[in-house]
């Protein structure tokens, strides 16, 4: 049932080299750098993004991600959420408006996998990048590299699942779009989702909480995709898996990392889902399958290769 | 520019690396799989090696993986380990990077069972 979490608003990212960090998003991405601040972030977006920022990134000594935020529709909604929260059982922090330059007032709280996600309400919304609200051309011609459309999802490793799961559904009002389940029934990869995407944020089972294993931005068309994977080879990445198709959410899709080791994707396709579909259910002894629809085998590096 | 030989002891593996390479590129550019390969970003820590004997340079890596006290050890990722001699290495993953999906092992180990 929807709680008036509306989408992924942004991601905060640890690298170990800024500057190389920021080339990257976007030189080879093609993400705006948007602003600076006092504490030494950087914020980006995607062209067509409609607010400030999606991505920060903070220099730091170990990568991975800080946390991950989703949009809410008001502040009435912030607070009553805020109060659900607790009465999960998580604590919640509160970050003051400005604390990230011209976003508004946040919840943090940390998921029972060990992630730290925040909601807020309100952000500098600065419209689409390089085109008009009014009779808008269909893209801005001065892209970059990839023209990465918008930041997409999180893929997070991490423990309790069936905890985060009641957290995401029952509280924030995801729903489950896709699932692995083991073959005693437990489900060890979710993919939920908001809206009619096939995730908005994903896990998969893992030991060790709180790791990071991808932030996805999406392009259109497979083309797009084979030629990421050229800019991929033209500038030296490091190359992770692809292109290739996901079983999974049937995205099309290449995996690849950034100077840090935080791995990204750039996908085009896949699914689309509404409220009333039944889960889509994987079994985990065809997880190759699952995973990589083509070469139908599990990638070691894919599975525990995280930040 | 010297190339210099890069030797691992397990795999008893060696192959030569430019003075301004990373040694875990230069196994990668040889053909080789003695060290394990993960982000090439010294991030994730599946490529760590601690340094028997010889002398390098390191690029920043993740802290998580590789300590101050464990890099004054010795410790290093291969994918930010760049020699200025002859270097005996030993692959040492680091523990963090190493743990797999518990329900994925469970679900092989059954599916072996079927093909039997």
């Amino acid at each position: 049932m929807r709680k008036g979490v509306l989408r992924p608003g942004h991601i905060q990212l640890r690298v170990l080299d800024l500057e190389a960090s920021v080339k990257h998003y976007v030189e080879l991405l093609g993400l705006h750098e948007t602003d600076r601040d006092e504490q030494g972030l950087v914020y980006l977006k995607a062209w067509s993004e409609v607010d400030k920022f999606s991505l920060v990134l903070r220099e730091a000594d170990e990568p991975g991600m800080d946390f991950m935020a989703f949009k809410v529709v008001d502040d009435a909604t912030l607070e009553s959420l805020t109060a659900d929260i607790e009465a999960f059982g998580l604590e919640v922090t509160h970050k003051a408006a400005g604390d990230l330059k011209d976003c508004g007032r946040r919840i943090q709280f940390t998921a029972p996998s060990g992630h730290v996600f925040e909601l807020y309400a309100e952000k500098a919304y600065t419209g689409k990048w390089g085109v008009e609200e009014t009779n808008p051309e269909a893209w801005p011609r001065a892209l970059r590299g990839m023209k990465a459309v918008r930041f997409d999802h999180c893929l997070l490793y991490g423990d309790e699942l069936a905890k985060t799961y009641d957290l995401f559904v029952d509280v924030l009002g995801f729903y489950l779009a896709e699932q692995v389940l083991d073959p005693d029934g437990n489900r060890i990869a979710q993919f939920l989702t908001l809206s009619m995407k096939a995730h908005d944020v994903a896990f998969i089972q893992h030991e060790e909480k709180a790791k990071f294993h991808h932030a996805s931005f999406y392009l259109e068309t497979w083309e797009d995709i084979l030629r990421a994977a050229d800019l991929i080879s033209m500038t030296n990445t490091s190359l992770d898996i692809g292109p290739t198709r996901h079983g999974i959410t049937h995205g099309k899709t290449i995996y690849f990392f950034d100077p840090s080791g935080n791995r990204n994707e750039v996908f085009a396709g896949g699914d689309y889902m509404y409220p009333d579909h039944n889960p889509i259910t994987w079994k985990a002894e065809d997880l190759g399958k699952a995973i990589f629809y083509h070469d139908r085998v599990l990638n070691e590096r894919f599975l525990t290769v995280l930040t | 520019m010297p190339d210099y030989v890069i030797t691992e002891q397990h795999s008893q593996q060696h192959f030569t690396c430019k003075q301004d390479e990373f040694v875990l590129k230069a196994m990668e550019s040889h053909g080789l799989r003695a060290i394990a390969v993960g982000c090439r970003g010294g991030g994730c820590g599946v490529c760590r090696v601690k340094v028997i004997s010889g002398s390098y340079e390191c690029g920043r890596m993740s802290k998580a993986q590789v300590s101050t006290e464990q890099q004054q050890q010795g410790y290093a990722l291969a994918c930010r380990l760049k020699p200025t001699s002859d270097l005996l290495i030993e692959c040492s993953p680091s523990p963090l990077a190493i743990s797999g999906i518990p329900g994925l092992a469970k679900a092989k180990q059954k599916h072996t069972e079927v093909i039997k």
